[in-house]
This record gives structure tokens, C-alpha cells and sequence, in this order.
């Protein structure tokens, strides 16, 4: 009888967990994806180059060493099962990710069918961080406080003026003449008069990145007071709200999905315009670097940059949804990413 | 001026032990702006509510009971004539009428618990009030439920709350606008003894407002029947039986023939 019980008691607990592993293992997914890693290291060091490109050992080495982690990964999965999975998922996806990179490779460094050196290959990207980290992170650094600044700033300002828009029929009297001429207007067109108008350039610049991300976020808090259901309101008021209550507690909840909405948008456009900015006027930054790369025909700079402003802006992204899934509980949400 | 002298008097009705409010419809027209046009919808209807009385109010969709309840929340005024309670005119919303929607209509961003404090929480006084929310839920049988959100509950748990956050602040007079028209079927029948046996434990008085004449009479001490647009009161009669009801009672059967009748669906008996 007890062994029974036993039994069931590991049955539910432990064997289930374990038989999902070992089911996982009769899949080589990420046996393949090392292989192709391994395959396309092999490939950058052994087919010779049309010419002499820095870096090629070791980039190499780094896709070997990359191919060894996902078969150490494979092999303790039972130890890292929390990664194993994640990868695993994501095996093919590894797989293609070592197909473009051998294509990149040998289309720029094996065969010569890129031009060289406006098409570098990936080595040459490797060498750019080596030889640049510190000037790429100062870049960093500067992109993302002006982009924090202009963001928060025009977000703020973008909340109150569609939070008053929608709330107050006199405040919106005013207001969506303003908006509506100016909103569509890019902030990009701007940037002559601002350069001027301000007094430093980043000052300047995060006016331009705030005004783009005030229209959209102004715009869709608008909708989303003037939207709210009227009878929460009704709820509210019979319940003995005030209007304060009503505003505060009532139509700013039930906004903040809109808000959300807005934000996203107006981060794309924030962005855009920040990396404009940064080319044209504020001389610093992952726009400026990219001018500068340019402009001294550094193209492992340039591409280099590129891949760390694609990392960089889509985690800024992530990190709003982060934010937007912790405040809207039992909320949905409306865009995806 | 009116509205601070009636939230000084809510407290008092807060505080004593909930009893049913009167209620004296007197005389009210309402009518609508339409495009233009105006759209009667009350036409000098009048009757009076005793305390502790369960009033429902029958009458073919669209003839203006939804109406009739707005103002009885003081959520409108209405066009002409007066409605008091407790010999009061009403000015406004007060949390001693509360309204029971056909939607629960909860704060999909607050728990079971906040969407119940909300009364409490409206009136500043939400400290004092922590017990009677913990009571409201357990009193609706969601003791288990008050950290959830509204999208984890069936539509019956979501009115329930509804229910739970109307009763928390002791009405005199809850207002039940189809309370449990999208309900289904069992869960209705379930949520009908429930509203009773509520209603005889706290004794406010009721008003609901149903399409469906068996709940009409299975509920309430008395029907008014309305007729279509602007709504007239076509009859108005007592339903002397006792509770509990059974729904097979011969009375019942009686008196649903009669209100149907009233609602010119008699060819369908």
C-alpha cells in the first residue's frame, strides 16, 4: 500500500519533469545548431580570404567556443534546464543565425562579390568593437540619456496635455487646433530652428526627441479619457465619487492601455528623431558615431554601430512592454511585441 | 450647497442599522433630446415606495424603467416633478442609492477587494471600512476571490461583486437595473434566492427593473407595470406570498397570467 502511494507521490512530483528532458533529448535540435556554428567556423578560418582581414582567427575561435556552449548546454541540460529550454527553442532560429552570418562571410571575405571596404565582413565588425568599445559606449551612454530625457519629458508633457484634452471640453477648445496643426509636423523639420533656438545641443535635442514623443502619446491619451465606458463613471458617482475621484482614480486607470499604445508608437518616432538629431547637430552619440564612421570610410564602425542600435532600441522597446505588463494587471494591453 | 448637506446626512444613514428608505416618486416627466426631436420617455408617473417594500418594474423594452432608475440614482434630474426619499428631494447621487448595473461594470485594474472598497474608498473613508469590505465579499460567498481580477471570474461571480460593492455601503434603497439579465439561466434562478434572502437580512428597500415577469413575481412584494413609451403605470398589485417562494406555486402562475396579460402577451398563455 505505501509502496503504491510512493509511486504515485513521485509519479506527479519527480518523474514528470525528468521524462519531459529526456523527451527533449531524443531531439538534437541543438546538436544541429552547434554543428552549423562549428561548420560556420570552419568556414572564416579555413577558406582563404581575397585579402588580408584582421580578426578572422579570431572570430573563428568566438563561433567555436559558441557551438561548444550549446552542446554543453545539450549535454547538461538536467543541471541548466531553465536555458536548455530556451535555447532549444530557439534552435533553428541558431541555426539560420550561423547560415547568415557564413553567407555574410563569404560573400564579403571568401569570394569578394561585396565591394570591399564598404561591405566588411563580419570580422571586420569584431575588430570595431575591439579596437572602439570605449568611444561605442560613450555613444551609448549619450543616446540613451537623451533619449530617456527627451522620452520622459515628452511623454509627461504628452499625458497632461491629452489627459486635460479629454477631461475638460474648455482645455480641449484650445488645445485641438494645436494639436491638430502640429502634431502631424515632424520634429525632424524642426531641427534648423532648434539648433539655433536652444542653448546646447542636447538641450535642443531633447526638445526634438520630447516633441516626438508628445503627439502620439497627447493624441492617444485623448482617445483613451474620451473613450472610457460612461458607466464607470456612473458607478463611481453613485457610489459618492467626487470629481477628483473620477479623474484621479477612474478615468487615469482606465486611460493607461491608450497610454501604453501611445508610448510605444511615440518611442519609434522618438528614436528616429533622435538618431537625426544626434547626425546633424549633437555631436555625440550612436547617430554621431555613425556620421563619423562614415565619414572616415570605417565600415566595421558603421555596421558595427548599426547591429548595437538594433540590440539596443529593441531592448528599450522590451523594456516598455516590461513595464506596460507589471501596471496593466487584468487589463489587455493592444499591440504585440 | 444641497449636495454637501446631503453627504453630511450620509454618514447618518451609513451608520445605523441599514433599514429601508420611502421612496415618493411624484409627478416625474423625463424626456430626451434626439437629433432635434424630443423623445418622452416618463409621462407623469407616480407612486410611492414604502420602507423595506421590493418593488419590481415590469414593462416592454425601451418604455423608460432604465430612465425612471437614473433618476431614482440622482444621476440625472428630471424634467418635471420630484422624487424623494424619506420625504428628501433628491439632488444627486448618494451612496445611500445604490445602483446594481446589468453589467457588473468592475475596474478591470482593481481586485475583487479594491472594486468592493469602492464606495468606502470614494467617501474617504475606506480605514474604518476594511471589515465591512472583507464582510461585503464573504457576504456574496467570494471570501476566496478578493485578490482576484474581474477577468478571472464567471459573469456570475463579476455580478456578485457588483452586488458585494453595493452592499458594503448599507443602501437604504438598492437600485437593481436587470441585475441579472445576462446571466444563465441557473445561475439566475441561484442568484434570485440569493438577492432575497439579502434583502430580507439587510431590509433596504428595492427597486428592480426586469423584463422577466417570473423573477418580477418570484422577487418582489409588488409589481407596476408599465406601458410602452412614454412610460404610464398600467397596473400596480401586491404579490401576497410569503417567502420562501416555490416556483411552481398555482398564485404564481395566477399572477404571471395576469402580467402578461398587462403586457399585451395574453394570446400567448
Amino acid at each position: 500500500m505505501s509502496n503504491h502511494s510512493a509511486i504515485e507521490t513521485i509519479s506527479t512530483a519527480e518523474i514528470s519533469p525528468i521524462k519531459r528532458a529526456s523527451t527533449l533529448s531524443a531531439n538534437p535540435e541543438l546538436i544541429y545548431a552547434a554543428g552549423a556554428w562549428a561548420v560556420s567556423g570552419v568556414i572564416t578560418l579555413l577558406w582563404p580570404n581575397t585579402q588580408e582581414f584582421e580578426r578572422t582567427t579570431d572570430l573563428a575561435v568566438l563561433q567555436w567556443i559558441f557551438a561548444a556552449l550549446l552542446l554543453v548546454v545539450h549535454v547538461f541540460r538536467g543541471q541548466l534546464a531553465g536555458l536548455f529550454r530556451k535555447l532549444h527553442y530557439n534552435a533553428w532560429r541558431l541555426v539560420a543565425l550561423a547560415v547568415l552570418l557564413s553567407i555574410w562571410q563569404v560573400a564579403s571575405a571568401k569570394l569578394g562579390l561585396w565591394p570591399q571596404p564598404y561591405f566588411p565582413p563580419p570580422q571586420g565588425v569584431l575588430d570595431a568593437y575591439i579596437k572602439d568599445y570605449v568611444r561605442l559606449a560613450d555613444s551609448i551612454r549619450a543616446s540613451l540619456i537623451l533619449l530617456f530625457f527627451g522620452v520622459g519629458l515628452g511623454a509627461l508633457a504628452g499625458f497632461l496635455t491629452g489627459l486635460s484634452t479629454g477631461w475638460s471640453p474648455r482645455v480641449g477648445y484650445w488645445t485641438i487646433p494645436f494639436l491638430r496643426l502640429f502634431g502631424p509636423v515632424p520634429a525632424t523639420a524642426l531641427i534648423p530652428i532648434v539648433l539655433f533656438v536652444f542653448p546646447t545641443s542636447f538641450s535642443g535635442g531633447a526638445f526634438l526627441v520630447a516633441l516626438a514623443t508628445w503627439f502620439p502619446v497627447a493624441v492617444l491619451t485623448w482617445s483613451g479619457v474620451s473613450s472610457v465606458d460612461s458607466s464607470y463613471y456612473d458607478v463611481a458617482r453613485t457610489l459618492g465619487a467626487k470629481e477628483r475621484f473620477l479623474l484621479l482614480k477612474v478615468a487615469i486607470p482606465a486611460t493607461l492601455p491608450h497610454l501604453f499604445v501611445g508610448l510605444f508608437m511615440a518611442l519609434g518616432g522618438a528614436i528616429s528623431v533622435l538618431v537625426v538629431a544626434e547626425m546633424l547637430g549633437v555631436k555625440a552619440g550612436l547617430g554621431f558615431y555613425l556620421d563619423w564612421a562614415q565619414g572616415w570610410a570605417a565600415y566595421g564602425h558603421l555596421y558595427g554601430a548599426l547591429i548595437v542600435m538594433a540590440v539596443l532600441f529593441s531592448g528599450v522597446t522590451t523594456l516598455l512592454f516590461f513595464v506596460r505588463d507589471r501596471v496593466l494587471v487584468g487589463q489587455s494591453g493592444g499591440v504585440q511585441w | 450647497m444641497v449636495a454637501s448637506a446631503l453627504a453630511q446626512t450620509s454618514p447618518e444613514t451609513l451608520a445605523r442599522p441599514s433599514a429601508g428608505a420611502s421612496l415618493d416618486i411624484d409627478n416625474v416627466s423625463h424626456a430626451f433630446n434626439l437629433d432635434g426631436s424630443t423623445l418622452h420617455v416618463l409621462d407623469h408617473v407616480s407612486f410611492d415606495v414604502k420602507p423595506g417594500e421590493f418593488v419590481a418594474l415590469l414593462g416592454p423594452s425601451g418604455c423608460g424603467k432604465s430612465t425612471l432608475l437614473r433618476l431614482i440614482a440622482g444621476l440625472e434630474p428630471p424634467n418635471a416633478g420630484a422624487l424623494k426619499v424619506n420625504g428628501q428631494t433628491i439632488t444627486g447621487p448618494d451612496p445611500s442609492r445604490v445602483v446594481v448595473f446589468q453589467d457588473p461594470t468592475l475596474y478591470p485594474w482593481r481586485t475583487v477587494w479594491r472594486n468592493v472598497a469602492l464606495g468606502p474608498e470614494a467617501q474617504g473613508k475606506l480605514k474604518e471600512s476594511r471589515g465591512r469590505v472583507d464582510e461585503a465579499i464573504d457576504l456574496v460567498g467570494l471570501g476566496q476571490f478578493s485578490k482576484a481580477y474581474p477577468h478571472q471570474l464567471s459573469g456570475g461571480m463579476a455580478q456578485r461583486v457588483a452586488l458585494a460593492r453595493a452592499l458594503v455601503n448599507d443602501p437604504s434603497i438598492l437600485i437593481l437595473d436587470e441585475p441579472l439579465g445576462k446571466l444563465d439561466s441557473l445561475t439566475r434562478l441561484t442568484m434570485q434566492s440569493e438577492l432575497v434572502s439579502l434583502w430580507q437580512e439587510k431590509g433596504f428597500t428595492a427597486i428592480l427593473v426586469t423584463h422577466d415577469v417570473e423573477e418580477a413575481l418570484f422577487l418582489s412584494t409588488r409589481v407596476i407595470i408599465f406601458s410602452n413609451r412614454p412610460a404610464r403605470i398600467k397596473a400596480d398589485f401586491e404579490v401576497d406570498l410569503p417567502y420562501p417562494r416555490h416556483r411552481g406555486d398555482p398564485r404564481l402562475a395566477e399572477l404571471r397570467h395576469r402580467s402578461l396579460a398587462e403586457l399585451g402577451l395574453d394570446s400567448t398563455w
